[in-house]
């Protein structure tokens, strides 16, 4: 078959007909995957609460409670179990070497860190990225702690008692700072 | 303040090329002598702003309120490359001595990654027009800033005794790594 | 040309990457591990092979002069398939929350579109070719294009974490330059000009 001629209703009517299948296709697959793609989002979200809180039987997400702290405003999440605060999650983050380093942190009710999760960070690979629990040791000497006793700046600094990544004094400052605010708005928070 | 910070990001710190890889292609292709390359970066700076105003715009005005984002990809691609056919014709009427010294990068940019990846970018960081325009100027600097660094030290290569093997692209690539870890010398500066 | 060679001129004497440069960008931004790279070369590959598909059968009752807008939107069109389904299927983040598939190849996905090997071949092939041998090439092509990055990516993550795959072969740290952006430079840089002795020795056998 010889290709069809190209006068302006030939050209019209293609282009219209080609992008009528595409949108057609796509609104179908958009349809088909959007539970899926919600699901995994909210899946992303739920995860780090897990890691963080201990077992809880409540909707975290149900109520979040959002805390101003100096200049920032950052969301409260709490973890209950049988109606019993069993722990209190803080999303928080600070600036750090490459970009804002992004947190999830779970408090025991007495305000004992529980556990961190990082949850977006851009800091050197092999350096600053040691605060993720999987490359170095660094976030474990935080777990357990008060920051009512432990104080939350590294040490070298002359006023803390976090010993600092070689080389990568500016994400440990980063992770303390962000840590700290977290804890001010458990204080503030008032969960009890 | 705000937009002096997204200047410095784009321009050093996440420079568009030596960080973000976008942009290569012209980056490699079109790097052998200091004049073209000039002409390049005037090129993707002016396709470049008003890509990111026209996509901005779309995005806001009619993907959105008529629920259909997922068209993104298609509409935003058409968009740019009926609009560099566009500024073409306009340029060849209205400023022939413009379109002398840009006109043969301009079929050249269609296939030009940074121009949609700075378009879809300036909408996933959610920016206001404003932003949006300030962050694809910085950024279409920074692609300047490294084409015509970059054509400066190609053209010096041209005179240097370079293995048989290394010659032309794969020594181009070795540079461009050195370059690029200049650049890491800035990370950082943004607090 | 047979089917079989159709298949492998991808993969050595026209691999994309290697020898005509096309697709610079992906290959340099996702290779910073094997499995990103590897990922990001399947994700093309569908697209190339889906594309490559619907060109060659469509392209006939195609005017000339509408060709090129009509084959970016099947591409398009192709392109954000993929990206909703890797949005809904590779977007779990890993147990200590690695960012997830999805997140790693970021920008890249929606960029597919812009890959010249795409568009390339829908132009240069598929436009003038039957249904099958288009589909051949597609898929020769596309896992081409996934078998440099691959490689790359497997360079990046050897020399710079000791592993390939997430498996330790090298104990310690590594160069951690490779996998930060200077080291996609000078490991493709390095590994053009290997391929380019490799294809010298095979043309004069």
């Amino acid at each position: 078959m010889a290709k069809r001629e190209s006068n302006f209703k030939n050209m019209f009517v293609t282009l219209f007909l080609v992008t009528l299948a595409s949108s057609a296709a796509l609104g179908f697959i958009y349809e088909l995957t959007k539970k899926p793609i919600n699901d995994a989002l909210i899946y992303k979200k739920t995860l780090a609460v897990h890691i963080v809180l201990p077992e809880f039987d409540n909707d975290p997400f149900e109520n979040v409670k959002r805390v101003p702290v100096g200049n920032d405003t950052l969301s409260v999440y709490k973890g209950s179990m049988n109606g019993e605060i069993t722990g209190v999650a803080v999303e928080t983050s600070s600036p750090g070497y490459g970009g804002d380093i992004r947190m999830l942190i779970g408090f025991l009710p007495d305000g004992t860190i529980r556990e961190v999760a990082v949850l977006e960070h851009k800091e050197t690979a092999g350096l600053g990225d040691k605060i993720l629990k999987s490359k170095s040791d660094f976030p474990v000497q935080f777990e357990g702690k008060n920051p009512e006793h432990f104080r939350l700046a590294v040490s070298k600094d002359g006023n803390g008692d976090v010993d600092a990544i070689t080389a990568s004094t500016i994400s440990s400052r980063a992770y303390c700072a962000a840590l700290k605010k977290a804890y001010d708005a458990f204080k503030k928070s008032d969960i009890k | 303040m705000e937009y002096i910070l997204i200047i410095i990001s784009a321009v050093f710190v996440n420079n568009i090329v030596l960080t973000q890889f976008l942009g290569i292609c012209p980056f490699i292709g079109v790097s052998g002598k200091v004049d073209t390359a000039l002409g390049m970066s005037g090129a993707v700076m002016f396709v470049m702003v008003i890509a990111t105003i026209v996509t901005y715009l779309l995005q806001h005005y009619i993907l959105i309120p008529l629920g259909i984002p997922f068209m993104q990809t298609v509409v935003f691609i058409l968009v740019i490359a009926a609009l560099v056919q566009l500024v073409e014709i306009i340029l060849k009427k209205v400023s022939p001595a413009l379109y002398q010294a840009l006109g043969i990068f301009l079929p050249l940019i269609t296939t030009n990654c940074a121009i949609l990846g700075v378009a879809i970018l300036a909408v996933q960081k959610d920016l206001n027009l404003l932003g949006s325009v300030v962050y694809a100027i910085s950024n279409a600097a920074g692609f300047g800033l490294a084409l015509i660094t970059f054509s400066g030290i190609r053209e010096q290569l041209d005179l240097a005794d370079i293995p048989k093997g290394m010659k032309g692209v794969p020594i181009a690539f070795i540079i461009a790594g050195l370059l690029s870890m200049a650049f890491m010398g800035f990370a950082g500066i943004v607090k | 040309m047979n089917n079989l060679k159709n298949f492998t001129k991808g993969f050595i004497s026209e691999n994309p990457v290697f020898v005509l440069f096309l697709g610079l960008c992906p290959t340099l931004g996702t290779s910073n591990s094997a499995i990103n790279g590897l990922s990001m070369g399947l994700a093309t590959t569908f697209v190339l092979v889906l594309s490559n598909l619907v060109i060659s059968s469509i392209s006939r009752f195609i005017p000339d002069k509408v060709r090129i807008p009509a084959y970016i939107v099947v591409i398009a069109s192709f392109v954000t398939v993929v990206d909703f389904l890797m949005k809904a299927y590779l977007n779990t983040p890993g147990k200590n929350f690695e960012p997830s598939i999805y997140d790693q190849l970021g920008i890249f996905i929606p960029l597919i579109v812009v890959n010249c090997i795409v568009l390339g071949r829908a132009e240069a092939y598929a436009s003038k070719n039957p249904v099958k041998s288009s589909l051949i090439d597609g898929l020769g092509m596309g896992l081409g294009f996934a078998f440099a990055l691959f490689l790359l990516g497997s360079v990046r993550e050897l020399l710079g974490n000791g592993s390939i795959l997430g498996f330790k072969f090298i104990r310690g740290d590594g160069v951690l330059l490779f996998v930060s952006p200077p080291g996609a430079f000078l490991a493709l840089g390095f590994l053009i000009m290997l391929m380019r002795m490799l294809n010298q020795r095979l043309a004069k056998n």
